[in-house]
């Protein structure tokens, strides 16, 4: 392969699972809830799904566990700020530590094992274009899922009468609920969908991508897909740019490393590229206040009781 | 119930530890003696609890001023980082000056370290309205590549074989110790001082009162004409300046020298600490004590029980999950009502 047909295919293998979570978390904030806790869920989805592909050598029980594993945390996560009413912020960040420790413990075992390289699924014809088709049609599944969860949630969120229901519970719950739909049943869903899709987004890293289980290997992506989703102004197909635009960063930057060019910057140096890039693109989207406050769900993070 | 639920909280995490040990198939009066009570034993145990309770007390008065306003730092951890690194410099750079200022120095440069860290975001929050949330999390990554890359590069022992680390710092950056035999420090006095003042700040002062009502009713603090960025910044460098102290705390201890394991997630666990202690300066000690005790038993497990010490991450995370889901009945009160009784009410 040439270097920029390998440079985009790798692009696209780094960029889906940021694209995975992205999605699932907005679907989640569109319904007004914010979870913190993407980190944790990821990394408990990246242990769930590999020991279990491990231990059934099937790599479908092994997505559909880190399914399960996400949206578990998920429901812990939704029962304490949905019900008992508890602050997002906190309870977000009380899920991603302790999800990450959580994987780190389960995963003692797993270390230094190594799943089978996963099957590629080539697409007949569109494989056989020039550069493109290599490079974006000759991969693993989830990445073709991503991009079926793309169009099903741009064709869900804007012209289906659920998302338009998920869009106004998320505006206004109040009025949401006035006109008698279950806010709180409807953003439990939207939550345990957010924690699945990134449970699955964990253990595409450690089922597909490496594959293999180390602690600490998330490093930060659910934070940088939460960040993505503010990037997006809460829209689908930039959130799905986005992912890409941070998976180019992430992998140019192990280029570098891997040619010579590497003797004058220093390794950690352009190791730290991606997150430094979150901050610099975060910041241009959130200097012009409107931008934010115009797209952002109004009632983002805020709890919602309602009134018996 | 505003104390009662960090005691509901742990109630429940030793609950949810009791479930823990008999899934793992230890005894679970085993696994507690072992976990909870053989860390803190003897004399050593317990000045070791202190020992392990001093950086996070320090993170965690930090963090609170700011989490009283809703200035949510959550990268003391990276200021902790920074903070290390910058007392470090020191302390190599002034290795020829036996003098106790040396220990100040490094204490100035460890705060002012933090500081700049966390200037950051908050430059960035009140100047382009950018969520310091992201912002300072994503710093916690760059700074533990930078300090990776200093100790591979610039701040690496000459003649450490490679390794790794910085050189060894001479004895007038080093802590003296409280209690001999043991590794407690003078660092506990830096913790205790700070709680000292994070309260006489956060109860007595005019300051410490915007901040709480910017927190509890902003748009009251905002009628009221409290500046806000004021407190953005306020929060924000107090956390920094806490965790970097705490950081130089770290290389100036046993350790002394600066490798690439200067902090054990202090700064994550520093903001549970900061929840448990009800962001107050006296729940903060008994916060930071308890924590430490859960980093101790995880060490203890490692060693007798054959778990993997990550299981002290688990029990964190359990109590301020639960500590979260108790704080239902602060603000509400529970009332358990029948079905019929619900359709009477509604009427």
């Amino acid at each position: 392969m040439a270097l920029f047909e390998s440079i985009l295919f790798a692009t696209v293998v780094a960029g889906t699972p940021l694209a995975i979570v992205g999605l699932g978390q907005l679907i989640a904030e569109k319904s007004g809830v914010l979870n913190l806790g993407a980190e944790g869920m990821m990394a408990t989805g990246a242990i769930a799904g590999f020991a279990i592909a491990y231990e059934t050598q099937s790599v479908w029980l092994g997505m559909g566990a880190a399914m399960i594993a996400g949206a578990i945390l998920a429901g812990l996560f939704a029962f304490v700020v949905l019900t008992l009413l508890g602050n997002q912020v906190a309870t977000g960040l009380a899920l991603s530590i302790f999800g990450v420790g959580l994987s780190a413990f389960a995963g003692k075992p797993y270390e230094s094992k190594i799943l089978p390289s996963p099957q590629v699924l080539e697409i007949p014809l569109l494989s056989d274009i020039p550069v493109v088709g290599p490079a974006l049609f000759q991969h693993t599944w989830p990445v073709y899922f991503s991009w079926v969860l793309l169009g099903a949630m741009m064709w869900f969120l804007y012209r289906s009468r659920g998302g338009l229901i998920l869009r106004a519970v998320g505006e206004s719950p109040h009025s949401a609920h006035t006109v008698g739909f279950p806010v709180i049943r409807i953003r439990y869903l939207a939550t345990l969908f957010g924690g699945a899709m990134a449970g699955m987004g964990g253990a595409f890293l450690s089922v597909f991508v490496t594959p293999l289980w180390a602690e600490g290997m998330v490093a930060g992506r659910g934070w940088i897909a939460i960040a993505l989703v503010v990037f997006a102004t809460w829209r689908p197909l930039r959130v799905v740019l986005g992912a890409y635009l941070f998976g180019g960063v992430l992998i140019t930057q192990l280029f570098i490393q891997g040619s010579g060019m590497a003797i004058e910057i220093p390794a950690q140096i352009l190791s730290a590229l991606p997150y430094l890039v979150t901050i610099v693109v975060l910041v241009i989207i959130s200097r012009n206040p409107n931008t934010v406050r115009l797209n952002a769900p109004v009632s983002l993070g805020r709890p919602y009781r309602p009134d018996a | 119930m505003v104390y009662g639920s960090p005691l509901l909280a742990i109630a429940l995490m030793l609950i949810g530890g009791f479930l823990v040990f008999f899934a793992l198939g230890v005894d679970p009066i085993e696994g507690f003696t072992v976990y909870f009570y053989q860390p803190v034993s003897d004399i050593y145990g317990i000045a070791e609890l202190f020992f392990m309770a001093t950086p996070l007390m320090l993170c965690a008065i930090g963090l609170a001023i700011g989490f009283r306003a809703n200035v949510w730092n959550i990268g003391a951890e990276g200021q902790f980082i920074v903070g290390a690194i910058c007392a470090s410099a020191v302390a190599l750079w002034l290795d020829h000056w036996a003098s106790p200022w040396v220990l100040f120095a490094m204490v100035i440069a460890g705060g002012l370290g933090g500081i700049l860290w966390a200037a950051i975001p908050a430059l960035l929050k009140t100047e382009a309205n950018t969520n310091e949330i992201l912002v300072s999390l994503m710093l916690v990554y760059v700074a533990q590549l930078l300090v990776s890359y200093l100790v591979h590069g610039p701040m690496m022992d000459p003649m450490g074989f490679n390794f790794p680390q910085s050189r060894m710092f001479e004895e007038p950056a080093l802590l003296p110790v409280l209690i001999e035999g043991t590794r407690l420090n003078a660092a506990l006095l830096f913790a205790l001082s700070a709680l000292l003042v994070g309260y006489v700040f956060m109860q007595r002062s005019f300051l410490g009162y915007q901040m709480r009502v910017a927190g509890f009713a902003p748009n009251a603090a905002r009628y009221a004409g409290f500046s806000t960025r004021y407190m953005v910044w306020i929060g924000l460098l107090a956390g920094g300046c806490m965790a970097g102290i705490a950081g130089m705390t770290q290389v100036s201890g046993p350790m002394g020298q600066v490798t690439e394991h200067i902090s054990q997630n202090y700064g994550f666990a520093a903001i549970i600490v900061a929840f448990i202690g009800r962001l107050h300066a006296l729940g903060i000690l008994f916060g930071a004590l308890l924590m430490a005790l859960l980093y101790l038993g995880g060490e203890q497990a490692q060693q007798y029980l054959n778990l993997p010490s990550a299981i002290a991450n688990v029990f964190q995370g359990m109590l301020l999950f639960f500590l979260l889901g108790a704080d239902v009945l602060i603000a509400y009160r529970i009332r358990w009502l029948s079905a019929s009784k619900t359709s009477e009410a509604k009427h």
